[in-house]
Formats: C-alpha cells, sequence, structure tokens
C-alpha cells in the first residue's frame, strides 16, 4: 500500500512536469500552428539560470530569475525567428529544430555536458508522511507549482481578453483576424507564457532530480509532446488530464513491470489515442 | 552531354582513391561515411522533400539495418544473409509503424514517428535480453568478409558506400520519373487532387515510407561495416535531426540536393570536430556551427545547396 | 466607387482561380456577386480581406487596399464569412466582446436579433443555423463599418429565416454598401440594386441587378437556373 502512495505521488509530481511543459507547448501550437522543438531550451534555461543565480542569491529569487529567463527566451524566439517567417509552418519547425541542436551545443559548450549538481532547498527537502508511506516533500512542491500554473492559466484564458483571443485563435486564427484583432501579440504572449511555465518545469525539474544538464530539456521534451498530442493541442485541460495520465502510467509500469516498459506504454497509449481520437482526449 | 554528368561525377568518384590526394585510409574512412550519410539524406527526402511527410522517426530504420545485422553477423549468419534479413526487418517495421502513423496527418504524423522512433531507442539502450549491449552497444565478432576488414581494405569500404549511394539516387531516380513518382508529388502538394482522381494518398504515402525504411536500413547495414560496431546513437532523435537538417541545407526534392548535403554536413561535422579544441567558446561544438547555419539557411536559402545552384545560373537538373 | 478592383488574380495550389478580375462596387446600396458553384465568389471576398494572396490590386475609397487583414477591417471593411464561423467554444457575449472595436452599437445589435439577447451565456456551437448567422453578422454589425463583405449569408437556412435574415440586411444597407455574394435569387432580387456575374474565374456579366435576373435566358445561361 505503501507502495502504491509513493508511486502514485510520483507519478504525479512527474505529471506535473509533464504539465508545465505541455501546456505552454499545447497553446503554441494551438494558437500559432508552431511544432515547437526549440520549447525545451526555455527548460534548460530556467535549469540553468536558476542553477547559476543560486550562488549568488536565495534560490528562491534565483527561481523567479530563471522563469524570467524562460519568459524571456520565448518572447525573443517569437519576434526574432518564427514571426518572420509568418505562415511559413514547415519553415517555422525547421528552424526551431535547428534552435533546439545549436541551444543544446551551446549549453554543452558553456557549461560542459556533464550533470551538475542542483541545489535543494530546505523547504523541499525532508520527508512527509502520507497514508503510512513516507512521501519526499518535493514532490508536492512540483504538484502545487503545477496545479497553481493550471489555476492561473485557467483563469487567463476565462477573464482576461487576451485569453479570449487566445481561446478563439485556437479555434480560428484566421477568423480572429478577420475580426480586427492583430493575432500577432497574442503569439508572443504564449510564447512568453510557454517560455515561462517550461523554465519553471526546468528549474523544478532540478530541484526535484537534484541535477542539471544539457540533455535534461530534450528528454522532458519528447514525453511533453506526448502528452500535448494526447491531451489535445491548444487545450489546457487537456494536457492537464493527459499528463496525469502519461506520468501515472508511466510510474506504475516502470516499476511493477521492467524499468522502460512505462515508456513503451506510453508511446502505446499515443498510438491507441491518434487511432481513436485523434484530435486528443479533449476534442468533442 | 549534360545527362552524362552524373555518370562522369560517379566515374570520378570511384576513381579517387587511385590519387594520391585521395587514398590515405582516414581520408577513405570519412569519404565512405560522408556516402553513406548522403545516400540516407537522400531517402530521407523521398519523405520530405518528395512525398510532403515530415518524419522525426527515420533513425529507427536505420538502426534496425545497424543493429538487426550486428546481431546476426554475432549468431553466426553470413554478411549476405544477416543483411537481407536486416533490410527486410527494416521494411517489415517501416511498413507496420507506417500503416499506423500515416492514419492522422500533419503534425500529429510527426509526433507518433518520433514517439515510436523513442521507443526504439529506448528498447535499444535498455538491454533487453542482453541482445543490444545498451549504451555500449555491439561490436562485431564475426561474419565481416576479409576484403571488408583491416586498415588496407578501408577503399573497399568505400567503393561499398559508394555502391549504396548509386542504389538509393537510381532507386530515387525511377520512383520520380514514374507515375507512382507523380502521384507522391502531388500527394505533398495538393492531396485533395489525388483522391478526386480516385487513387488513396495513404497507399502511396506507405509505400513512401516503406521504400524509404528500407533504403535507411540498408544504409545501417553498410554504416555497420564501415563503423564495426553498432550504438545508441544511431536510434537517437538527434540522428534523424540532422538527416532532416542535410536535406534541408542541399535542397529538399531535388535530384542531389540531400546526397550533396548529406556529404557536406558529415564532412563538416568531422573536421569541427577535429578542430574543436582550436576554436573558441560554443564554436567547438559542431552542432552548434551547423544548427546555426542550418538556421541562416532556412532563412535566406529555404531551398537549400540546389537553390544556390540555379540563382547562380550553372548547369544542372532541380 | 468604394471599392475598385482591377485585374484581381488568385492562384491556388497551381489552379487559376481568379483571372483578371475587375469590378466596382458602388457607394451605397447592395451589389450581388452571383455565379455557379466553384466560379471564385467567396475566393474574392476572401482576397479583399487579404486572407489568401493575389495579384492584381483594389482600392478602398480611394487608397489602396493592402495589409494583413486585420488591417483591413480597421480600415472600415466589415466580413461575414461563408459558413458562419462563430467560436463555438466561446459564448454568444463572448463571440461579441472579441470582435468589438470602437464603441460598439449593442442597441443596434439586438434591435436586429433579438433573440441573441437571452442567449448571452449559451456556447456559441450550441445554436441552430439561424442563429449562428444571426451572431456572425451581429459580430460585424455591432461595430461601424463603412463596408460590407457578406458571404452567403442564407446558406442552409430554412425559408423563414432566410426572410429574417434578409430584412436584417435590407435595413443595413440603408446606411452601408454591401457586396453580397448569394446563390438565393429571391433574396438578390429583393436586396440587390446591382449585379456581378462570375463565370469559370472571370466576370462574365456586370449591371443592375433587375435586368439580370428579369432575363431568363441570361440567367440560365450565366447561372444555370431559372427563376
Amino acid at each position: 500500500m505503501t507502495t502504491v502512495v509513493l508511486l502514485a505521488v510520483t507519478g504525479l509530481g512527474l505529471a506535473a512536469l509533464y504539465f508545465l511543459v505541455a501546456s505552454g507547448l499545447s497553446l503554441v501550437f494551438g494558437l500559432a500552428d508552431v511544432l515547437n522543438f526549440a520549447h525545451g531550451l526555455f527548460l534548460s534555461a530556467g535549469a540553468y539560470v536558476t542553477w547559476w543565480a543560486s550562488s549568488w542569491v536565495a534560490l528562491e529569487v534565483a527561481l523567479l530569475l530563471g522563469v524570467a529567463a524562460g519568459v524571456l527566451a520565448g518572447v525573443v524566439v517569437e519576434l526574432v525567428l518564427i514571426r518572420p517567417l509568418y505562415s511559413r509552418t514547415i519553415e517555422q519547425v525547421l528552424v526551431t529544430v535547428g534552435l533546439s541542436l545549436a541551444g543544446v551545443a551551446l549549453l554543452q559548450a558553456v557549461f560542459g555536458a556533464d550533470p551538475r549538481p542542483f541545489p535543494r532547498p530546505s523547504w523541499a527537502a525532508g520527508v512527509v508522511p502520507v497514508l503510512g508511506a513516507r512521501i519526499p516533500v518535493d514532490r508536492f512542491v512540483l504538484i502545487i507549482a503545477a496545479a497553481l500554473v493550471f489555476l492561473g492559466l485557467m483563469a487567463f484564458l476565462r477573464y482576461t481578453r487576451y485569453g479570449l483571443i487566445v481561446r478563439a485563435g485556437v479555434e480560428n486564427r484566421e477568423m480572429v483576424s478577420a475580426l480586427g484583432i492583430d493575432v500577432r501579440k497574442a503569439f508572443t504572449l504564449v510564447f512568453a507564457i510557454g517560455g515561462g511555465a517550461a523554465a519553471l518545469a526546468g528549474a523544478l525539474a532540478g530541484i526535484h532530480f537534484s541535477t542539471v544538464s544539457p540533455a535534461t530539456g530534450s528528454s522532458l521534451l519528447i514525453f511533453a509532446f506526448i502528452v500535448v498530442v494526447i491531451g489535445g493541442m491548444g487545450s489546457v485541460p487537456g494536457s492537464a488530464l493527459a499528463a496525469v495520465l502519461v506520468g501515472l502510467l508511466q510510474q506504475f509500469v516502470n516499476y511493477y513491470g521492467t524499468s522502460g516498459a512505462g515508456d513503451v506504454c506510453v508511446v502505446a497509449l499515443l498510438a491507441a489515442v491518434l487511432l481513436w481520437r485523434p484530435k486528443g482526449l479533449a476534442a468533442s | 552531354m549534360r545527362r552524362f554528368l552524373p555518370l562522369l561525377v560517379l566515374a570520378v568518384l570511384v576513381l579517387l582513391p587511385y590519387s594520391a590526394l585521395f587514398n590515405a585510409p582516414g581520408t577513405l574512412n570519412l569519404l565512405a561515411l560522408c556516402a553513406v550519410f548522403a545516400g540516407l539524406a537522400a531517402g530521407y527526402d523521398l519523405l520530405f522533400g518528395r512525398t510532403g511527410l515530415l518524419s522525426f522517426g527515420h533513425a529507427l530504420y536505420f538502426a534496425v539495418g545497424v543493429y538487426g545485422c550486428a546481431m546476426l553477423l554475432n549468431a553466426g549468419l553470413s554478411l549476405l544473409l544477416s543483411a537481407l534479413l536486416a533490410v527486410v526487418a527494416g521494411v517489415v517495421v517501416a511498413a507496420v509503424l507506417g500503416a499506423v502513423a500515416l492514419r492522422v496527418d500533419g503534425i500529429a504524423f510527426s509526433m507518433v514517428t518520433l514517439a515510436f522512433a523513442q521507443v526504439g531507442a529506448i528498447v535499444v539502450a535498455r538491454d533487453p535480453g542482453g541482445l543490444t549491449g545498451g549504451e555500449e552497444g555491439l561490436t562485431v565478432s564475426s561474419g565481416i568478409p576479409s576484403f571488408l576488414v583491416g586498415v588496407a581494405q578501408t577503399v573497399n569500404l568505400y567503393w561499398l558506400a559508394l555502391a549504396y549511394l548509386t542504389v538509393v539516387l537510381v532507386v530515387l531516380h525511377r520512383i520520380s520519373r514514374s507515375p507512382a513518382g507523380r502521384v507522391l508529388a502531388a500527394v505533398r502538394d495538393d492531396p485533395r487532387r489525388v483522391s478526386v482522381l480516385g487513387l488513396s494518398p495513404y497507399r502511396f504515402k506507405v509505400l513512401s515510407f516503406v521504400v524509404s525504411g528500407g533504403l535507411a536500413a540498408l544504409g545501417g547495414v553498410v554504416y555497420l561495416m564501415i563503423v564495426g560496431g553498432a550504438s545508441p546513437h544511431v536510434a537517437s532523435s538527434d540522428l534523424t535531426l540532422t538527416l532532416l537538417v542535410m536535406v534541408v541545407l542541399g535542397g529538399p526534392g531535388t535530384r542531389f540536393g540531400p546526397a550533396i548535403g548529406g556529404a557536406l554536413f558529415t564532412f563538416l561535422d568531422y573536421k569541427l570536430t577535429g578542430y574543436a579544441d582550436r576554436l573558441p567558446g560554443p564554436l567547438s561544438q559542431p552542432l552548434f556551427v551547423l544548427g546555426v547555419l542550418f538556421i541562416l539557411a532556412v532563412y535566406f536559402f529555404p531551398g537549400g545547396l540546389a537553390q544556390l545552384r540555379t540563382r547562380m545560373r550553372l548547369p544542372g537538373r532541380a | 466607387m468604394i471599392l475598385d478592383v482591377a485585374g484581381l488574380g488568385v492562384r491556388l495550389s497551381g489552379l487559376d482561380i481568379l483571372h483578371g478580375v475587375s469590378f466596382s462596387v458602388p457607394p451605397s446600396g447592395v451589389t450581388a456577386l452571383v455565379g455557379r458553384n466553384g466560379a471564385g465568389k467567396t475566393t474574392t471576398l476572401r482576397a479583399l480581406m487579404g486572407l489568401s494572396p493575389y495579384s492584381g490590386s483594389a482600392s478602398f475609397d480611394g487608397s489602396v487596399l493592402s495589409g494583413r487583414p486585420d488591417q483591413r477591417v480597421l480600415a472600415g471593411i466589415g466580413y461575414v464569412p461563408e459558413d458562419r464561423c462563430v467560436f463555438a467554444g466561446l459564448t454568444v457575449l463572448e463571440n461579441l466582446r472579441l470582435a468589438e472595436r470602437g464603441r460598439p452599437d449593442h442597441d443596434l445589435v439586438y434591435g436586429l436579433f433579438p433573440e441573441l439577447r437571452d442567449r448571452g451565456e449559451q456556447k456559441a456551437g450550441s445554436l441552430s443555423g439561424g442563429q449562428q448567422q444571426m451572431l456572425s453578422l451581429a459580430r460585424v454589425l455591432q461595430n461601424t463599418n463603412r463596408l460590407l463583405l457578406v458571404d452567403e449569408p442564407t446558406k442552409g437556412l430554412a425559408p423563414r429565416v432566410v426572410t429574417s435574415v434578409a430584412a436584417v440586411l435590407e435595413r443595413v444597407a440603408a446606411s452601408v454598401p454591401i457586396l453580397l455574394v448569394e446563390q438565393n435569387l429571391a433574396v438578390v432580387r429583393r436586396l440587390a440594386s446591382s449585379a456581378l456575374v462570375l463565370s469559370g474565374g472571370r466576370v462574365a456579366w456586370t449591371g443592375g441587378a433587375d435586368d439580370l435576373l428579369d432575363d431568363a435566358d441570361l440567367t440560365k445561361s450565366l447561372l444555370g437556373v431559372g427563376h
């Protein structure tokens, strides 16, 4: 029983990471039709900036700086690389591919390819007893952070004008433009949001795994992509649900089956969802 | 006269090892790798440039060729049989996965191919039953005929790789000239027209996927001969991404562009790695230089090198 | 003339959809754009809105029409697309609020479309076809427009609803010129003062709407129907 609880909470913690990365990706894809391979860089930016800044300032402040770095990276990528290629979708994807390759290489050059130890703050250390199991606190930090971001995003989408534009644009971007709204600002905004959320995921992943390396971005990114497709592109609730499914499935199967079987199952889930509901779980 | 130009180039390439400049085993090894990747890139272009399918999982079929042949050789089968079975395996895997992945379009298709390849990479790394050697990979302990082993025989590896490249280009040429090739181009440009004509875009896409996968597996076998072993990076998504970069740099959909892109990229990658300690900062990472070049190419030369040639009005076909 | 189009050409997937289309829209009244299916009517409107690339030129009220679709809307052109295109996941109010520009005239909108008033919180996707058409029109009509491009507003609607839509357009046409794509010739007869026929991507006929509709042979040969 205690194993189940531990697995469940760890799975939810992983789900939290996936959701943080996937939510921004999903919005960027749903609104701008851009398959952003460079999203992993936003993640790494958050992780590395936090790691680097933590030697100068308190970790909490470093975290904020990391998120800011992600937001900035998102804005810069959109303005400089994506916007000029307006409506040339394949070229946009190619550019993000090039950026991801160059970016990881850059990180390797600057920080080295080896994993570096990541500081663990006191509020994420320690263990909490839950239902007889001893659960590390950092899992809850991940879950709470993701829950807050989820609520924040839903509120943004529901109650703000830009949220309205994003929701409409995900449905029919052309029509939004044909009603007199300049969607480009909304694009930059979702890139900024995506960058910030991914950066937070990167920093929290650093705390969770206690290391940071140039490769962390790519490995989390692939599962985030899967979560986006399963959940439905452009849907924040869909990403949340899919993230939970994927996180739990991965944890449980990896533990009860052979290591790696969980990952295979997740991909099988993707194939199954695609064959049954190609638009994802959120599509009605 | 122009139509003989490719044959002329081929003749020059075949005779290259006889010149003093190119007969060192190290150089020949590099050229062999360039030829293999040129062939791989050209095969990938069948999917991307000619059928309009953006697959992120191409490395998987390459890996089936590499690992499949290695495992069979180690099990005692002859080279010919191992190679044949490995290619067949590549074709079968491509057929099965392609049939599923092509059920969806656009970005979902790309995602599925990425996911499938990722499974492949995981399976290889987990080393089921000790077959794949996990992180360390496999070395081939037996079965390679003597004319392919040893430093003095490097020239044979070069010719083998060149033969592979030629096969790929000939197959591609045949396809593009055939009615099937025209359907593929239509599938890429205007799929509705294909359905209106009563043809099934799906079937042709699967065909393209299978041929491309088979060619990749064959390339895997040749690669195994050159390198002498299998390692997990042949299944990585990074490999597919670099294939994509090669094709785009060379010019997607053109006759020789992707092959040239593949050869050039491999060459630059090798040379840049060699200069790594002499270059400052990020330039020491070849992927950084190549990634940036790629981005610039997408912006300014979307047609790749092939477009450059047309711009400069040199002879050649697009 | 509020809209002057010269040599408009549109090429999609290697096919010429529009070829050298030239016409003018007077600054008042309804100009009907008619033609068989596939003649290029919707393509014309989309090109004018900047939703697809085109060759040739168009000028709106004397200045050249250019830029992104949203820039053209801000210049004063309202666009009501074929098939309504309401945002299904947004409520009626949200659809309206999204499209608001300047000081929207809510009284006008609820006066024209009383049914929408009670359905503010209803998701647009759950509205009937007729109600969606009302919403699509309301979105645009709440703002001040100097020209309206309306694409097949009565498509797929029940006869009673067609009459309501036509009545709304008639009221609006008193103050704003409309370029109206329509297949329903009864509606054209009721609303249009001038007409323009497209056939195979080219202008086949221009003139007074009644002149076209009164001539049964002409109507049949150009549009393939008698009415």
